[in-house]
């Protein structure tokens, strides 16, 4: 059996949304070298819809997939429909990753709220931090 | 093309080491241990296999053990060495920093059990020094376990000085030599080499085979208890097939050693030369005293797993001390060992030839690692950092 499921080698080894977005509404980066994935996303939003992202992502096959997947999933939904993606979702349109590798969709989805969330502190937009975990909660790089 | 590069992980069988296995399944099928006819054969290819074995290397046919390989021949030679000094309260054991798993966590293992382990620093041209051994000695020394030469970053160690040292000192000397038998001319004789652990798999033979020399003298304890075989000291009937697969490839490669390394030589230095062009990128192990199909670098900005898989797509089978490799969550300890911080050693790539390898082949992976680091650094947030100036570069 192959490490990985097809669909995850193909957002590997074709990423969708590759890049930076000069003067980006929004940029989020979790992750640290240390631990060996980090993954940095960028928002362009009007009238709360996510009209632009892009990401970097500095990590393993399954880091990159989980960017590319989760950038896929949020690029033209409103920026609530956006707070809802999960990191279980972003594995499952993945078909799976192994089990080891769950924390690179964990980190996809805190890079994404993330982003929003310097969005909200650009613009002055009351927010629940609760709602936004950091990834220093992750036991991955203790 | 593909181009298998990680011989260090294991090699190719050799067509000697499969034909010399072949009878032994079809016709010499007996147990060495039986007293009939067909047994008795099997006895004979044995003894005869141990013979040749032992003139590989330099030592007695009778200080020649068989085992599965070489991480039971570590776990035997060192348990033995330990708990024989224990007897004489004698508990101070001198390794490196680098060891193979197959040491190290026997070390780890004797720690808790109340020894005393000084790991030598191999920070300094990523190796150590017969004078560094002899330092660390101390009156309950009761083992020296050092590698002959590194997996990962392929350092020969200076096996012969240390031997030396270890004689002088009337301390037992052990060697993993798993990288080196078969790539460089040993003699545990000459080398004061009291111990030495080998692996089939690495120099063309099957896998799940290796051996034990143990010096005439230096009592073994048993690992695996059982039967009478290997003179009582590691029950379990021999694995013949194995064997004799192994001590043909071995032969093969000593028969041919000196024309396979100046071959692998130029392949690996071709190959050094070549990816020492790629920017923000450092050579790991020691340049000069090095296996020569070993080619270990670390490149900044990038991550080691999605280097494999994109090498492998492009018909490059090669390894990494990454911790996403592993499945475990830090980088290779013999990268942290010579000094690579994490952020580096997650990037380091393994290229480990064999004479199996081809001048075409090096082109194709000189072609093919300069695109695929070019690629991941132009995705990576480090790699952007590093070149606007808000992270300053290590390599």
């Amino acid at each position: 059996m192959a490490l990985y499921s097809e669909k995850v080698m193909d957002h590997f080894t074709h990423p969708r949304n590759v890049g930076v977005i000069e003067n980006a509404d929004g940029v989020g980066e979790v992750g640290n070298a240390k631990c060996g994935d980090i993954m940095k996303i960028y928002l362009k939003i009007e009238n709360e819809i996510i009209v632009d992202v892009k990401f970097e992502t500095f990590g393993c096959g399954s880091a990159i997939a989980s960017s590319s997947m989760a950038t896929e999933m949020i690029m033209g939904k409103s920026i609530h429909e956006a707070m809802q993606l999960t990191n279980k979702a972003v594995a499952e349109a993945l078909d799976g990753l192994p089990l080891h590798k769950m924390h690179c969709s964990v980190l996809a989805e805190e890079a994404i709220k993330n982003a929003l969330k310097d969005y909200f502190d650009k613009n002055n937009i009351p927010y629940d931090a609760k709602d936004f975990p950091d990834c220093e909660h992750c036991a991955h790089c203790d | 093309m593909q181009v298998y590069a990680d011989n260090a992980a294991t090699t190719k069988i050799s067509p000697a080491a499969l034909s010399a296995m072949m009878p032994v399944f079809e016709t010499y099928y007996g147990n060495p241990s039986s007293l009939h006819s067909v047994g008795q054969e099997a006895k004979e290819l044995l003894e005869n296999a141990r013979e040749r074995l032992a003139k590989c290397i330099g030592c007695e046919p009778r200080e020649i053990y068989f085992t599965s390989g070489g991480s039971e021949a570590d776990n035997q030679a060192i348990l033995s060495a330990a708990y024989n000094g224990a007897k004489k309260g004698k508990k101070h054991i001198i390794s490196t920093a680098f060891e193979h798993h197959a040491v190290l966590h026997v070390l780890q293992k004797l720690e808790k059990e109340g020894f005393s382990v000084t790991y030598l620093d191999v920070k300094t041209n990523h190796n150590i020094t017969a004078a560094d051994v002899k330092a660390a000695l101390q009156p309950d020394t009761c083992l020296v376990t050092v590698m002959y030469a590194n997996n990962e970053i392929g350092s020969v160690l200076p096996i012969s000085e240390i031997g030396a040292v270890c004689k002088e000192a009337g301390v037992p000397f052990h060697t993993d030599g798993v990288q080196a038998v078969g790539h460089l001319n040993i003699d545990v004789k000459k080398e004061n080499i009291d111990m030495l652990s080998l692996s089939g798999h690495k120099f063309h033979g099957p896998k799940g085979v290796g051996a034990l020399y143990c010096r005439r003298g230096l009592p073994l304890t048993n690992v695996i208890d059982g039967g009478a075989q290997e003179r009582g000291k590691r029950a379990g009937t021999e694995n013949l097939p194995a064997i004799c697969g192994m001590v043909a490839a071995l032969e093969e490669c000593l028969a041919n050693l000196e024309e396979n390394t100046k071959k692998v030589t130029a392949l690996r230095d071709k190959l050094i030369a070549g990816l020492s062009q790629i920017p923000h990128c450092a050579l790991n192990g020691d340049p000069v005293h090095r296996l020569s199909g070993n080619v270990s670098f670390c490149f900044e900005g990038i991550e080691g797993e999605s280097l494999l898989l994109l090498l492998d797509m492009k018909g490059v089978q090669a390894s990494s001390g990454s911790a996403c490799t592993s499945g475990s969550l830090d980088p290779s300890h013999v990268l942290l060992a010579i000094g690579r911080v994490h952020d580096v050693a997650h990037g380091s790539l393994r290229l480990s030839l064999s004479e199996y390898n081809t001048p075409e082949e090096i082109d194709h992976i000189l072609t093919v690692v300069p695109e695929v680091v070019q690629y991941l650094r132009s995705i990576s947030p480090v790699w952007r950092d590093l070149q606007t100036g808000k992270r300053q570069y290590i390599l």
